[in-house]
């Protein structure tokens, strides 16, 4: 199948205070169009490193990163962060217009294009709404019509329910697997949390160890529409777990 | 009348004490003042000249108003108000957010604040006659020294401030530039930071103005030291008023566009 992101040998190191930092050695994956691919592991591994990379907010010190979209789009990926980081003095339509600046695009055109990105996340009502007047998971759904709204090729999301309620967040994944169906977009899907990655992905990628890089790739067979039980997948887990020897998952944060 | 129904059943209610509206207690404070201001020359205490009470003010109010004085007076002093406002926190603002935007441009500049930041605005005065005369450029220089500092500073700061996060978003979708950043993220997320310098800068500039004028340029600062030197103090007072209430409106008009300008703050 054909892939759209490509990743060979990647590497990333820095220097923080005189001492070299290793993040991530050896990274080899590519993505296949339209595929949700769950990258899971432990905080520290640098999941949210791969995502940097492959927007262009870290730079790789070794290896190569290619993302071949099929057309010519301004913007390839969008990045979802965990926490929503909406610009609290724009009001919602704008903060969804806001990757559409530089477009070429007029006013008018960008606010209707946000306005059709709040509508798939059921936020058509809110859009001449502050930030601030908005639940954290409304808040989160309007991060996604952001990204969505520059009709990226690739979604990258950085454990974006993780800092919701389990309530929001069960239902804001049932939404993403909605708009994946229906857009067709590639999902490349950070989180620490093993049955969001299996209720949600195609596959599972695990990183571990420090400096980190993949040390299993699983596909997920559940049938779609999938139920919270399929997520279960105990092999799946074990092996898992096998893999992350003892590394533990839950520990919240992320990198 | 509700007081009926309620005789004669329960025991007396002792009444109920409303609290007495804060306006009214403000005006109350007000008019005491007025009437121990006036009480005093009355009765003799002080002579009308050492202070002119509040009854004589309105017919020399009138006076100055019918020969021009008034009116010019306010227009020169408003224009100097206005320019030096402008020249003074528009480069406070300029240089405050690129200190705040480049470590090497505070740095550079690092000393040449530590010098130029305590001289205070007024022992610019005599360069300002030197380099200007006396004139409305005088008053506009002076103004703009007494403002800079207050708006440089708070910029730099508000600027400084900035969550990195939301510079990442802007980032991350693509707008990379120097200037993309600062008007996408920068200066909106700063602005809460540099109107409260600016709020303090309106009050600090009419300082300014009258200091700038007492040394002879055209305006309300003027008026009050020719009134002065002939003891018509009550022309006195009544500049002094006058510049109240232009201080009082200009923080009113400014508060009010602050509070639209910041609607998104929750």
């Amino acid at each position: 199948m054909e892939s759209v992101i490509d990743i060979r040998g990647l590497g990333l190191a820095f220097e923080r205070d005189g001492k070299r930092a290793e993040v991530l050695r050896g990274l080899d994956l590519s993505v296949a169009r339209g595929s949700f691919v769950a990258i899971v592991g432990a905080s520290g591994v640098g999941k949210s490193t791969l995502l940097r990379v492959l927007i262009g907010l870290a730079e790789a010190s070794a290896g190569s990163v290619r993302v071949s979209p099929r057309g010519a789009e301004r913007q390839p990926v969008a990045l979802v962060f965990q926490d929503a980081r909406l610009l609290p003095w724009r009001r919602v339509v704008d903060n969804v217009a806001f990757g559409l600046e530089g477009s070429g695009l007029s006013r008018a055109e960008r606010r209707a294009k946000a306005r059709a990105a709040l509508a798939i996340v059921g936020l058509a009502d809110f859009a001449e709404r502050w930030p601030h007047q908005l639940s954290g998971g409304q808040r989160q759904r309007v991060s996604l019509a952001r990204a969505l709204a520059v009709e990226p090729e690739v979604l990258l999301m950085d454990e974006p329910f993780s800092a919701l309620d389990a309530i929001t967040r069960e239902g804001l994944q049932d939404e993403l697997t909605r708009i994946w169906a229906k857009t067709g977009k590639t999902i490349l899907f950070v989180t620490h949390d093993l049955e969001e990655a299996t209720y949600l992905a195609d596959r599972v990628v695990v990183l571990a160890g420090a400096p980190g890089r993949a040390v299993a790739d699983h596909i997920v067979e559940a049938p779609r529409p999938r139920s919270r039980g399929d997520a279960r997948d105990e092999a799946l887990h074990a092996s898992v777990r096998h893999h992350l020897g003892g590394e533990e998952l839950r520990d919240g944060a992320g990198v | 009348m509700s007081t009926a129904i309620e005789a004669g059943a329960a025991p007396p209610a002792r009444p109920r004490r409303r609290p007495i509206p804060a306006a009214a207690l403000a005006a109350a404070g007000l008019a005491a003042l007025l009437l121990l201001w006036e009480a005093v020359p009355r009765l003799g205490l002080v002579s009308a000249t050492m202070m002119p009470p509040p009854s004589a003010l309105p017919a020399v109010f009138m006076d100055e108003l019918r020969s021009g004085a008034w009116t010019g007076a306010i227009l020169a002093s408003l224009s100097h108000y206005l320019a030096g406002l402008a020249v003074g926190a528009g480069l406070g603002v300029a240089l405050g957010v690129a200190a705040g935007m480049s470590r090497a441009f505070e740095a550079a500049t690092a000393w040449i604040v530590r010098v130029l930041r305590p001289i205070p605005g007024l022992a610019w005065v005599p360069f300002a006659i030197i380099w200007f005369g006396v004139s409305t450029r005088a008053a506009v220089f002076i103004i703009a020294v007494g403002v800079f500092w207050i708006v440089f500073f708070a910029a730099q700061g508000a600027v400084r401030g900035v969550d990195r996060d939301l510079i990442e978003v802007a980032d991350a979708f693509g707008f990379r530039s120097a200037r993309e950043r600062l008007v996408k993220i920068l200066l909106p997320a700063a602005s809460p930071g540099i109107l409260v310098g600016l709020r303090t800068a309106l009050g600090q500039a009419w300082m300014a103005v009258v200091a700038a004028e007492i040394f002879g340029v055209a305006g309300l600062g003027q008026r009050m030291m020719q009134a002065s030197s002939l003891l018509a103090t009550e022309t006195v007072v009544v500049y002094m008023l006058t510049m109240a209430a232009l201080y009082g409106l200009f923080d009113a008009g400014f508060v009010a566009l602050q509070r639209w300008a910041l609607r998104w703050k929750a």
